[in-house]
């Protein structure tokens, strides 16, 4: 025999665990040590009176009140999330690893930037309870947390002149990396989102660009570290004024 | 299978998992709830290279040992939106069932955890120590240590009921 019998490998046994070589050896080994079958046919009992008492749950008719924490839109909506982060990552990740010292620099203000900033508010913006992660209540904290998270100083620009004030705000899965939500609300209840994208140093400043995503209106650009993208829909001149608004106040900082 | 229906679909094996774990299906249901909330928010830490039940069950795991540590339980149950369908069917509360759902209360929750993901719910070994964050040693041993002391209550030998013979 190779290798002697453990207790580890009755175990295996018991649970069908074993194949090959070595369940023909532990066979030949338990037929002259009935005492040890014994115990195996008891473990293997528990493990049938497991399934005879408890199987039935798997029958059950599944409680409404579970299916919500699994159907709810907000999942489906951060699944859709996930896919484009992973998609996007995962393209530029290979074509880092090809050798290329950075990524062509429009890429992130151009096409990306403003479709995560439109789903990233498409998600949280109808969120009632958690709307954001750090409320505007804890403003010190939250530009504390998000400046060590992005590694880089970052303070939410002020809308208050304009009506808005900041609700707060939270960290998403980014393309490279993690990005900042902030959430403004005017006293209509009317949210805008600043989806603000770190590590931008490698595109080049842009001008102001719009896209529109999904019936959001969207304006990004790209100044310094950071890849900046105001979603909402006030009106496209209501954002253009707005987003001039936070462009000043950044360029400031 | 989209994600969410993988995620939908694992429900009847956490409320399993969940019922033997804790004795109770009102428990149950309070704690698969919020593994799937749980889930919700962690989302996006899950690698689609690893198999969802492990995950699942790893936060399931996480929460339980949170719950019982801080002496609480989460109860999102409200009474006005208890479903019709009784959270405590006859069929799971039979005399042989209740024996051995006070067997295994007697169990060590870290002996319970694992004879029950090993011999309930069929995970090999790596998966138990992966969805339980401990060495495949440490299953092992706790496995032996709780299929022997399940045997030994089962059969009488520490039965919480043991009637003492008094000699006269």
């Amino acid at each position: 025999m190779s290798t002697p019998i453990s207790e580890d490998d009755l175990h295996a046994y018991a649970d069908n665990r074993l194949d090959g070589s070595r369940l023909t050896q532990l066979e030949a080994w338990l037929a002259s040590h009935p005492e040890e079958r014994d115990k195996i046919e008891a473990w293997r009992a528990q493990s049938e009176r497991f399934h005879r008492a408890y199987d039935a749950a798997l029958d059950l008719p599944v409680p409404p009140h579970l299916l919500p924490a699994a159907n709810s839109s907000r999942w489906i909506e951060l699944r859709r999330l996930a896919a484009v982060a992973w998609l996007v990552a995962g393209g530029l990740g290979g074509y880092l690893l090809r050798g290329e010292v950075s990524p062509p620099p429009t890429v992130l203000a151009q096409e990306s930037l403003p479709r995560m900033a439109a789903i990233a508010h498409a998600v949280y913006t109808p969120e009632l309870r958690h709307p954001v992660e750090v409320g505007a209540d804890q403003e010190a904290h939250l530009v504390a947390w998000l400046s060590k998270r992005l590694g880089a100083p970052l303070t939410p620009p002020s809308l208050t002149g304009a009506g808005y004030k900041l609700v707060g705000g939270r960290l998403l899965p980014g393309e490279i990396g993690e990005v900042a939500q902030f959430m403004y609300e005017d006293a209509r209840h009317q949210r805008l989102t600043l989806y603000v994208q770190p590590r931008a140093s490698i595109a080049q400043d842009t001008a102001f660009r719009y896209a529109r995503e999904e019936n959001i209106d969207v304006f990004y650009w790209v100044d310094g570290h950071f890849g900046y993208a105001l979603s909402g829909n006030t009106g496209r001149d209501d954002m253009l004024r707005l987003s001039t608004l936070i462009y000043r106040q950044l360029d400031r900082q | 299978m989209s994600s969410r229906n993988a995620i939908i679909a694992e429900i009847p094996r956490l409320r399993r998992y969940a019922r033997a774990l804790t004795g109770d299906m009102h428990l149950a249901d309070d704690l698969v709830q919020a593994t799937l909330e749980r889930a919700m928010e962690k989302w996006r830490l899950w690698r689609r290279d690893r198999d969802l039940r492990p995950w699942l069950l790893s936060i399931m795991h996480n929460l339980h040992v949170d719950q019982l540590r801080h002496g609480k339980h989460i109860d999102y149950c409200a009474e006005d939106d208890l479903p019709d369908i009784p959270c405590r069917p006859e069929q799971l509360d039979s005399l042989e069932i209740r024996d051995l759902d006070r067997a295994l209360a007697l169990l060590p929750l870290e002996q319970r955890e694992v004879i029950l993901l090993v011999g309930l719910e069929e995970l090999s070994y790596k998966e138990v120590a992966d969805t339980l964050g401990i060495p495949l040693g440490s299953v092992m041993s706790r496995l032996s240590r709780a299929r022997t002391r399940l045997k030994a209550i089962l059969s009488g030998e520490t039965s919480p009921h043991h009637l003492h013979v008094v000699s006269s």
